[in-house]
C-alpha cells in the first residue's frame, strides 16, 4: 500500500470516527437533523453517480425512485403503523428492482440525449400520479407524521441509524465501483462499442448498474422519510434530479466521494441563504453554470488536479 | 355528444398543437443543426409570453406589434445565450450531458429571474382587439382567436418549409445538420449560422408563449410545462425532424384535447402514454 493510499485510508477513517462523534459534541438538535440530511444527500447523489460519473449515463429520473422509497415508507408507516418502517425500507428496495428493471428494459434501449429524456419523461409520469392520486398518495399536501418506532425516536438515535445504513451502503458501493463489474461499466463509459468488442453484453451492464443506483436510491429517500417525518411529491419533481445532478457535478463525478461532498455544501449552502432569500433556484442555477463552464470536473476533482500538481 | 362538439375539440386541439410545434419546432431546429439538446426552451416560451405582457401594459401598443418586438427580443436573448455560454462548451467531452447541465441551469435562473422582475402573481393578456368574440360555423361556437392561431401556426409551417428547402440560408442550416466541417471549409460562417439559427429557434418558442398567453395564464414555472410537453412532440416525430415535430404536436394537441374533455383530471397522463 503506497503512502499516499494510506494517507487516504487515514483521512477517511477520521471523517467516519468525526461523524460517528458528532452528536456527542456540543451541537444542537438541529445540527443532528442537518448532518443527517447531508448524509442521506450524499448516499443519493452517490447512487445517481454510479449512472453519471461511473457509467456515462445520465438520468434525469433519479426522483422517481427516490420518491418511491420515500413513499413507501411512508404509506406503510401510516397505515399500518411506525412498526412497519424498517421492513418498509427493505420492501421499497426490493420493490424497486422490479420497477427499475421494468423501466430500464425501455430506457437502456436508448442513448445519449435520449436516455435523458425518457427517464425524465418517466420520472415525470410518476410525479404526476402521486401528484393527482388524492385518495392514496395525499395529492399535494403529501404525508405528515411518519414516525420511525421508538428506539428511533430521538434525533440522535435515527442519525445512528441512518448513519450506518449510509455507511454500509457507500461501502457496498465503493466495492461495486472497484469490482470488474465496475471497471467495465468505466470503459463503457469511454467507448461502450469497443466494450462490446471485448464480448461484454452492454445492455446487461447498463441495466445492472440501473437497478443498482435505483435500490440505493430508494434507500436514500425512505431514510429522508423519517428524518422529517414527512413527505411531498415535489421529491419526486423534476427539480430533486436537478438537485441531485447538481451535487454530483459540484463534488466531481469523476471522483467516488466527489458527490457525497457535493451533497453537504448543497445541504449547506441551501440551509444558510434559504434564510435571507427565496430564489434558491437562482443561486442554484449560478453554480451550476460556474462548474460547468469553469469547473467541469467539481470541487474534488478540481482538488485532485491541484494535489497531483503539487505532488504531495 | 353531437357533431359540433367533436368539431369544437379539434379545433381547440389544434390550436394547442400550433403552440406545441412552435415550441417543438423551435427545440428540433436547434437539436437537429446545432446539435444541442436546449432543456431551457420552455423558459424562452414563458419570456415570451412575459416580454409581451411588459411591452402591451407599459407601452400600450397593439398585440401585433407587440407580438413582433417579443419574439425579436426572445430570439436576442437566445442568440446571447448561445454566444456567450453554450458555444464554451462544444467539442468537450461528454458534451451531451454537459449541454443538458448547462441549459438546466439556464431554466432554474430565467425562471427566477421571471419571479424577480414580474412576481408570482398571474398575468394576463386581452385577446388582440378584433377577435375576442367567437364566430359560428353551423351549429359549432367557436372563438375566433382560436381561428387566428390556427391561420398563423400554418402560415409559419409554410414559411419554414420555404426558407429550409428552397432558400440559400435553407440549405446552409440542413447543411450544417449533415457536415459541420465540410461547410466551414466551403466558407460558410458556421459558428454565425448556429446563433443565427439558436434565434430564430428561440424567437419561435417567444412567439409560441406570447400567442398563448391570452388563452392560458402566464406563471413563472410555465416553460417546464412546455419543454416536457414540446420533448414529447420532439421524440414522438423523432429528434431533429421538422416534420415529425409537425405530426407529433398534431397528435399530442388532439389527444389533449379529447382528454381533457372526457377526464380532466388524468388528462396530462395520456401525453405520456403516446
Amino acid at each position: 500500500m503506497s503512502l499516499k493510499r494510506l494517507n487516504n485510508r487515514i483521512f477517511l477513517a477520521g471523517i467516519v470516527v468525526l461523524l460517528f462523534l458528532l452528536p456527542f459534541m456540543k451541537v444542537s438538535e438541529y445540527v443532528v437533523i442537518l448532518m443527517n440530511e447531508i448524509i442521506v444527500w450524499g448516499l443519493f447523489a452517490l447512487a445517481f453517480n454510479l449512472l453519471f460519473g461511473v457509467s456515462g449515463m445520465l438520468s434525469f429520473g433519479q426522483a422517481l425512485f427516490y420518491g418511491f422509497g420515500a413513499y413507501v415508507t411512508g404509506l406503510m408507516v401510516i397505515h399500518f403503523g411506525a412498526f412497519w418502517f424498517i421492513p418498509s425500507i427493505l420492501i421499497g428496495m426490493t420493490a424497486v428492482i422490479a420497477i427499475s428493471i421494468l423501466l430500464g428494459l425501455i430506457t437502456i434501449r436508448l442513448s445519449g440525449v435520449y436516455f435523458t429524456m425518457l427517464t425524465l419523461a418517466f420520472a415525470q409520469l410518476g410525479w404526476e400520479i402521486v401528484f393527482k392520486w388524492y385518495s392514496f398518495t395525499g395529492g399535494d399536501d403529501g404525508i405528515q407524521g411518519i414516525y420511525p418506532p421508538d428506539f428511533l425516536g430521538t434525533p440522535k438515535a435515527y442519525y445512528y441509524f441512518s448513519l450506518i445504513l449510509v455507511l454500509l451502503s457507500v461501502w457496498i458501493i465503493r466495492k461495486f465501483v472497484n469490482s470488474p463489474y465496475g471497471l467495465t461499466l468505466r470503459c463503457l463509459r469511454q467507448n461502450p462499442i469497443r466494450v462490446s468488442f471485448l464480448g461484454r453484453k452492454v445492455k446487461n451492464y447498463q441495466l445492472g448498474v440501473y437497478v443498482v443506483s435505483a435500490i440505493f436510491s430508494s434507500l436514500a429517500g425512505s431514510l429522508m422519510a423519517g428524518i422529517n417525518g414527512s413527505i411531498h411529491p415535489g421529491m419526486l419533481n423534476w427539480t430533486t434530479s436537478g438537485e441531485v445532478i447538481l451535487m454530483s457535478v459540484l463534488g466531481g463525478i469523476g471522483q467516488f466521494f466527489g458527490p457525497f461532498l457535493g451533497g453537504g455544501v448543497i445541504v449547506l449552502i441551501e440551509d444558510i441563504i434559504g434564510a435571507y432569500t427565496e430564489y434558491w433556484s437562482f443561486i442554484i442555477g449560478i453554480i451550476m453554470l460556474l462548474i460547468v463552464l469553469l469547473f467541469p470536473k467539481g470541487v474534488l476533482g478540481e482538488f485532485s488536479k491541484l494535489r497531483r500538481r503539487l505532488k504531495i | 355528444m353531437d357533431l359540433s362538439f367533436i368539431f369544437v375539440q379539434i379545433i381547440s386541439g389544434l390550436t394547442v398543437a400550433t403552440f406545441l410545434f412552435l415550441v417543438a419546432s423551435g427545440l428540433t431546429l436547434i437539436f437537429g443543426v446545432v446539435d444541442v439538446f436546449n432543456f431551457a426552451h420552455g423558459s424562452f416560451y414563458m419570456l415570451g409570453a412575459y416580454l409581451g405582457y411588459q411591452i402591451i401594459s407599459y407601452w400600450h401598443v397593439n398585440f401585433w406589434a407587440a407580438l413582433f418586438l417579443a419574439s425579436i427580443w426572445v430570439g436576442i436573448l437566445g442568440m446571447a445565450m448561445e454566444f456567450f455560454f453554450l458555444r464554451r462548451i462544444y467539442g468537450r467531452a461528454e458534451e451531451g450531458g454537459f449541454q443538458i447541465l448547462l441549459t438546466y441551469s439556464f431554466i432554474l435562473i430565467i425562471d427566477d429571474v421571471v419571479k424577480m422582475i414580474w412576481g408570482t402573481e398571474y398575468k394576463t393578456i386581452e385577446r388582440p382587439a378584433g377577435f375576442s368574440g367567437s364566430i359560428k360555423i353551423g351549429s359549432a361556437i367557436l372563438p375566433s382567436y382560436y381561428l387566428v392561431i390556427i391561420i398563423i401556426g400554418l402560415l409559419l409551417v409554410v414559411l419554414s418549409w420555404l426558407i429550409l428547402n428552397h432558400t440559400r440560408p435553407g440549405k446552409i442550416a440542413r447543411a450544417s445538420a449533415i457536415d459541420r466541417e465540410m461547410l466551414g471549409i466551403l466558407g460558410v460562417n458556421v459558428p454565425l449560422t448556429m446563433t443565427t439559427v439558436f434565434g430564430i429557434a428561440t424567437a419561435l418558442g417567444g412567439m409560441s408563449g406570447i400567442l398563448a398567453a391570452p388563452l392560458r395564464s402566464v406563471t413563472p414555472g410555465a416553460g417546464i410545462e412546455v419543454i416536457i410537453d414540446s420533448l414529447i412532440v420532439v421524440v414522438l416525430g423523432g429528434m431533429g425532424n421538422f416534420w415529425g415535430a409537425w405530426v407529433g404536436a398534431l397528435i399530442i394537441g388532439e389527444v389533449n384535447s379529447f382528454a381533457v374533455a372526457y377526464v380532466p383530471k388524468w388528462a396530462s397522463l395520456f401525453n405520456y402514454l403516446s
